[in-house]
């Protein structure tokens, strides 16, 4: 027997795939964003409300992991966007190659943006690079503003962290001041958008800056 | 399980026939529960062939914050986000959250 030493991190092979995925996607010309949340926080929600506002200005189709069910996928179908449910049984979170075999199940022709709807948690889905080229989060008012706190990794990997449910601050002791020292201590650099899908307060913004992504990342 | 498909690699590169230990160092806080972790290597390590016999040897590596404003070092575990010093929030993991293959033990037949 002889000892080899290897000193690699135990995602190497992950994070080599993930790199490898976001070359397949730049020869197709598809922007893919992460979306990760908790469970419930209005990810599916918001994300309709996208697809329909934007629906004459970009083609966007969704990869909806979840542990088992296929509800989701069918309420982005019903808007008449390209979608596709994936089960990873047990697993929860998705990495790059699970990311690579949904997105080769899907029709991806014409698509500009597709965003994979992560598992629900915000635990490991922020420590497996999925291969997309943007990070977006959702913390939904009624989770609380000590989230950063708690989960500091998936707010330190994330470009944009939608706050959702801004209709509902009135219920909650949520302070909006306390949740961005937080989270700008985390990273100083995310961009914050305060939305609420239901009202379509600040989804303007959010979706403006979802354009402007998508510009800088085809100009390459 | 990724540190499977890196040591099926590494066992093809150094035509490697068997590998009988991988050592891993794992962090305090890298919030890897390592019971388990070696039970759900077990599963694993039969589906690959190199790896049937291989034994996974774990070594932790300690938690330590550092804090910015009065430069000085703690132990995460015992004292948490805020600095036992001075009692300031503005502190960072400066080791402990560590999941890396340091090194493995092999035969190349």
């Amino acid at each position: 027997m002889k000892v080899i030493e290897l000193h690699k991190s135990v995602t190497e092979s992950n994070d080599r795939d993930a790199d490898k995925l976001r070359e397949e996607l730049r020869e197709k010309g598809v922007f893919l964003i992460n979306l990760m949340s908790s469970a419930g926080s209005g990810k599916t929600t918001m994300l309709s409300r996208t697809i329909t506002d934007l629906k004459d200005r970009v083609n966007i189709a969704v990869l909806e992991a979840d542990i088992d069910a296929s509800v989701d996928a069918e309420r982005i179908a019903a808007l008449g966007a390209t979608s596709i449910q994936v089960h990873t049984d047990g697993m929860c979170h998705m990495d790059a190659g699970m990311t690579r075999e949904g997105l080769n199940n899907m029709d991806l022709d014409g698509t500009d943006i597709a965003f994979l709807e992560n598992i629900g948690n915000l635990i490991c889905p922020a420590e497996y690079d999925t291969g997309a080229s943007c990070n977006v989060m959702i913390l939904s008012v009624p989770e609380g503003d000590d989230k950063p706190l708690k989960y500091p990794l998936m707010f330190k990997s994330s470009d944009a962290l939608l706050l959702s449910k801004i209709d509902a601050l009135p219920y909650f002791d949520f302070s909006m001041e306390k949740l961005e020292e937080r989270v700008r201590y985390l990273n100083p650099d995310i961009k914050i958008f305060p939305i609420s899908a239901k009202t379509g307060e600040g989804m303007k913004e959010w979706e403006d800056w979802l354009l402007e992504e998508l510009a800088t990342w085809k100009r390459g | 399980m990724h540190v499977a498909k890196t040591l099926d690699e590494v066992a093809e590169e150094n035509h490697l026939t068997k590998i009988g230990s991988v050592t891993l160092q794992i962090g305090e806080v890298s919030g890897i529960l390592t019971d388990y972790f070696i039970d759900c290597w077990d599963y694993f390590k039969v589906k690959h062939p190199v790896l049937k016999e291989c034994v996974m040897k774990l070594e932790m590596i300690n938690a330590v914050t550092f804090c910015e404003d009065c430069k000085q070092e703690y132990e995460t575990v015992k004292y948490g986000r805020i600095c036992p010093h001075c009692g300031s929030e503005h502190t960072y993991l400066v080791q402990g959250n560590e999941c890396t293959i340091k090194e493995i033990e092999a035969s190349d037949g």
